[in-house]
C-alpha cells in the first residue's frame, strides 16, 4: 500500500529528474580536435558507454553510479551503460592505470568495435592524481590508449559527467542533443 | 604499545587460545601482529630477515595478509601451504581444483558487467549451484603504503583519502588518528565532533546506496529508485556543509579542513529524510518476492565471522556485535547515545536489517552531534618530529586498522592500513557456497567489499 501511495504521490508531483547541463564547452573544444565528423554522424545520438576502473579508489565509480539514478537519469540523453565492451560505443576509463588492469584495458579497448571513443574521466585518469609515481601504477589512460575527451575531478561530480558525456552527442552543425532533451 | 619479541614469544603468542586478529603486516625486516583479547589490544613485531612463523595456521585470515606481505616485502610465512602472489600479478595463476560430475567453471572478470571495481570471480559450479567461489584479488593494487613514505602527514592524508573513496571519511579518520597518536597530539573538541559529523554522514550515504542496490538485484527497482533519490540528498547536503559531495580531504591530521556550512540544511534532511526511508523500509518489510530473494540466501555462520573476527553489518548481521565505536571506543562517541544493531541469521535479508538500524541510529547521531557541537578552532597545528601511532574508526563497512611511524623529520617512515574488506571477502567465499549462481551478485552487493581499499 504504501508503495503505491508513494509512487502516486511521485506521479502528482512531477519528476525529481533535473534539466540536465550543457555540453562542456572544453569538452567541446577537445572533441572538436580530436574526433572525427564522420564517426560522430556515424554514432548519432544514441551512445553505448562501457565503464572500465583501470584502478580508481572507486569515487568515480560512486559518482557515474550516480547517472542512473532519478535526479540524472543517463538514459534521457541516449547514453547507456552496457555490460559487454563489445556492445559499448564509448568506454568510460576511470582510475591510474594500475600494472595490474592494463592488459584488461588493452583487451576492452581492443574487443570494442570501431569507430569507438574513449573518454577518461577523474584526475587519476587524466594525469595519475595523487598516485602519480606509485609503484604499481604504469600511468595515465592515454598513456595505454587513445583517449578522446577528458573530465576532470576528484571524483567528477555526476554533472561534470554528464556535461563531458553530453558533448559526445553534439554533431558540429546539428542542434543540441543535450538541448532537446532536458526539455 | 608495541613490544618488540623474539620467535619463540610469538609462536607462543600464536597458541593462546582466545584473541582475534586485527592486523598482520610488515615492513624490511619486521612483521607486526595486532591481536585483540576481550577489550585490549595487544601490538607486537618480529624482526626478522627472510621468514617468520606463519599466523595462517590458528587465524585462516591471515591467508591473504600473508601472501600480500610476500608480495611486498618478500617475508616468507613459515608453514603457509599458499604461496600464490596476491597483489603481484606477475606469474600464472592457478586457481584451486574441484573436481565432480558435470562441474564446470565459470570465470567473471577482472572487467564485471555493472560499474564496479575489478576483480576476479572464478566459479565451479554443478548445474546452477555454487561448489566453490575463488577470489583473485589485487588488480587495483596502486602501491599506496611504499608511496605514502617520505610524505608529510598533509600530504599521505590525500592518498589516505583516496584508498576506498566510498569509505573516504573513515580511512582519512583512521589514518589522522594514527598520527595523532604518534605524535601525542590532542585534536580540538569542535574537530572531533566534526569529524564524527562527517562519519555518520559516510555511513548512511553509503547504507542508503546499499540497501537500494541490493534491492536492485533482487529487481526490486522501486526501493532502488528511492534509495537513490536519499542518497544523492545525503551527498548534496555533504556538499553545502563542506564543500564536497563526499567529504573527501576534510579529516586531516590536527583536526578537520573546513568548518560547518549552513547547519540547518543538515536538520531539514534529516527531518526529511527519516520519514521517506521509513517508507521505504516497511516496502521492503513487506515484499514477499523481495523476502524470497533475500531471506536464507548467503548465510555466514557465527562460528566464521568470528574465526575471521569479521566487522560492519557483516559481522553484525551473524551475532558479532563489534563496533570501533564501543571498542576500544573513541571520540566523541563516548558521549552520545547510540544502539549497535546486531542480528543473529547471517543472510542478506540480516545484511540488509543492519543497514537499515544503522541509518536510523546514524540520523540520530547526526542530531546529537548537531545539539552539542562545542564552539572553537578546528585544526591544531602538528608538530614534526618522530612517533610511532596506531588507530581504529569504524566505516560504514567495518572497523578500519591504520598504523603510522614518522621519522625525524615528521615525515611518514611507513603507514598500513587494513581495510574491513580483508576480513570479509573470504567469508563471501563460504556465503555463496550451495547457493545458485544466480544469487551472487545479490550475495555479493549485501556484503558490498571494497576492491581499492583491500589492494591498496
Amino acid at each position: 500500500m504504501m508503495m503505491w501511495q508513494r509512487i502516486v504521490r511521485n506521479l502528482l508531483g512531477g519528476p525529481v529528474t533535473e534539466a540536465g547541463p550543457k555540453p562542456a564547452d572544453e569538452a567541446l573544444a577537445e572533441l572538436a580536435a580530436r574526433v572525427d565528423g564522420a564517426a560522430r554522424a556515424l554514432l548519432g545520438r544514441s551512445l553505448a558507454i562501457r565503464e572500465v576502473d583501470a584502478g580508481s579508489c572507486n569515487g568515480c565509480e560512486l559518482e557515474v553510479n550516480a547517472l542512473s539514478g532519478p535526479h540524472y537519469d543517463l538514459e534521457r540523453f541516449g547514453l547507456r551503460f552496457v555490460a559487454s565492451p563489445r556492445h559499448a560505443d564509448v568506454l568510460l576509463v576511470t582510475g591510474p592505470v594500475t600494472r595490474n588492469m592494463r592488459h584488461a584495458l588493452l583487451r576492452a579497448y581492443a574487443a570494442t568495435p570501431s569507430p569507438k571513443w574513449v573518454v577518461a574521466a577523474g584526475d587519476c585518469a587524466a594525469n595519475c592524481g595523487v598516485f602519480a609515481g606509485a609503484g604499481g601504477v604504469v600511468g595515465r589512460v592515454a598513456d595505454v590508449i587513445p583517449v578522446d575527451l577528458h573530465i576532470a575531478g576528484c571524483p567528477p561530480s555526476p554533472r561534470q559527467l554528464l556535461a563531458g558525456l553530453v558533448a559526445l552527442l553534439e554533431t558540429p552543425g546539428r542542434s543540441s542533443a543535450a538541448g532537446v532533451a532536458s526539455k | 604499545m608495541r613490544r618488540n619479541i623474539d620467535t619463540d614469544a610469538w609462536r607462543f603468542l600464536l597458541a593462546e587460545p582466545d584473541w582475534e586478529l586485527v592486523g598482520l603486516w610488515a615492513e624490511p625486516g619486521r612483521v607486526h601482529l595486532l591481536r585483540r583479547i576481550g577489550a585490549d589490544l595487544d601490538h607486537v613485531s618480529l624482526d626478522c630477515t627472510a621468514s617468520y612463523p606463519s599466523v595462517s595456521a590458528v587465524r585462516p585470515s591471515a591467508v591473504r595478509l600473508e601472501r600480500a606481505i610476500h608480495d611486498l616485502w618478500g617475508l616468507v610465512p613459515e608453514g603457509l601451504g599458499d604461496r600464490r602472489g596476491w597483489l603481484r600479478h606477475d606469474k600464472e595463476y592457478d586457481f584451486l581444483p574441484v573436481e565432480g560430475d558435470g562441474i564446470h567453471q565459470v570465470p567473471v572478470g577482472p572487467i564485471h558487467a555493472g560499474v564496479i571495481e575489478p576483480g576476479h570471480f572464478r566459479f565451479h559450479v554443478q548445474g546452477e549451484t555454487v561448489v566453490r567461489l575463488e577470489q583473485r584479488l589485487g588488480y587495483v593494487h596502486k602501491g599506496i603504503e611504499r608511496h605514502m613514505e617520505g610524505k608529510t602527514p598533509a600530504e599521505a592524508a590525500r592518498l589516505a583519502a583516496r584508498i576506498s573513496g566510498d569509505s573516504t571519511v573513515a580511512h582519512s579518520l583512521a589514518f589522522a588518528r594514527a598520527v595523532e597518536a604518534a605524535l601525542g597530539q590532542e585534536v580540538p573538541p569542535r574537530a572531533v565532533f566534526l569529524r564524527a559529523l562527517m562519519a555518520e554522514l559516510e555511513r548512511v550515504a553509503n547504507h542508503f546506496g546499499d540497501v537500494g542496490a541490493i534491492c536492485n538485484d533482487a529487481a526490486f527497482a522501486f526501493i532502488h529508485a528511492q534509495c537513490q533519490m536519499l542518497r544523492e540528498e545525503t551527498l548534496r547536503t555533504a556538499d553545502a556543509l563542506f564543500g564536497h559531495r563526499l567529504m573527501m580531504d576534510r579529516v586531516v591530521p590536527g583536526g578537520v579542513a573546513q568548518d560547518l556550512g549552513d547547519a540547518g540544511k543538515l536538520r531539514r534532511f534529516i527531518a526529511a529524510a527519516r520519514p521517506r526511508f521509513a517508507e521505504v523500509v516497511a516496502v521492503y518489510d513487506d515484499k514477499p518476492s523481495l523476502d524470497d530473494r533475500t531471506n536464507t540466501t548467503g548465510i555466514t555462520r557465527k562460528a566464521l565471522v568470528d574465526r575471521f573476527a569479521a566487522g560492519g553489518y557483516v559481522g553484525r548481521a551473524a551475532g558479532r556485535a563489534h563496533d570501533a565505536r564501543k571498542n576500544p571506543g573513541y571520540p566523541p562517541y563516548e558521549a552520545l547515545s547510540f544502539e549497535v544493531p546486531v542480528f543473529e541469521a547471517g543472510d542478506v535479508n540480516a545484511r540488509v536489517w543492519v543497514r537499515i538500524r544503522e541509518i536510523e541510529e546514524s540520523l540520530k547521531l547526526l542530531e546529537q552531534i548537531l545539539d552539542r557541537l562545542p564552539a572553537g578552532p578546528i585544526a591544531a597545528a602538528l608538530p614534526e618530529r618522530a612517533g610511532e601511532g596506531l588507530a581504529l574508526a569504524e566505516g560504514f563497512r567495518g572497523e578500519i586498522l591504520c598504523w603510522v611511524r614518522l621519522d625525524e623529520a615528521g615525515r611518514i617512515a611507513r603507514c598500513h592500513p587494513r581495510d574491513p574488506s580483508w576480513f570479509q571477502w573470504p567469508l563471501l567465499e563460504a556465503a555463496i557456497e550451495d547457493n545458485i549462481i544466480a544469487d551472487f551478485p545479490l550475495c555479493n552487493k549485501s556484503f558490498n567489499c571494497s576492491y581499492a581499499g583491500h589492494d591498496l
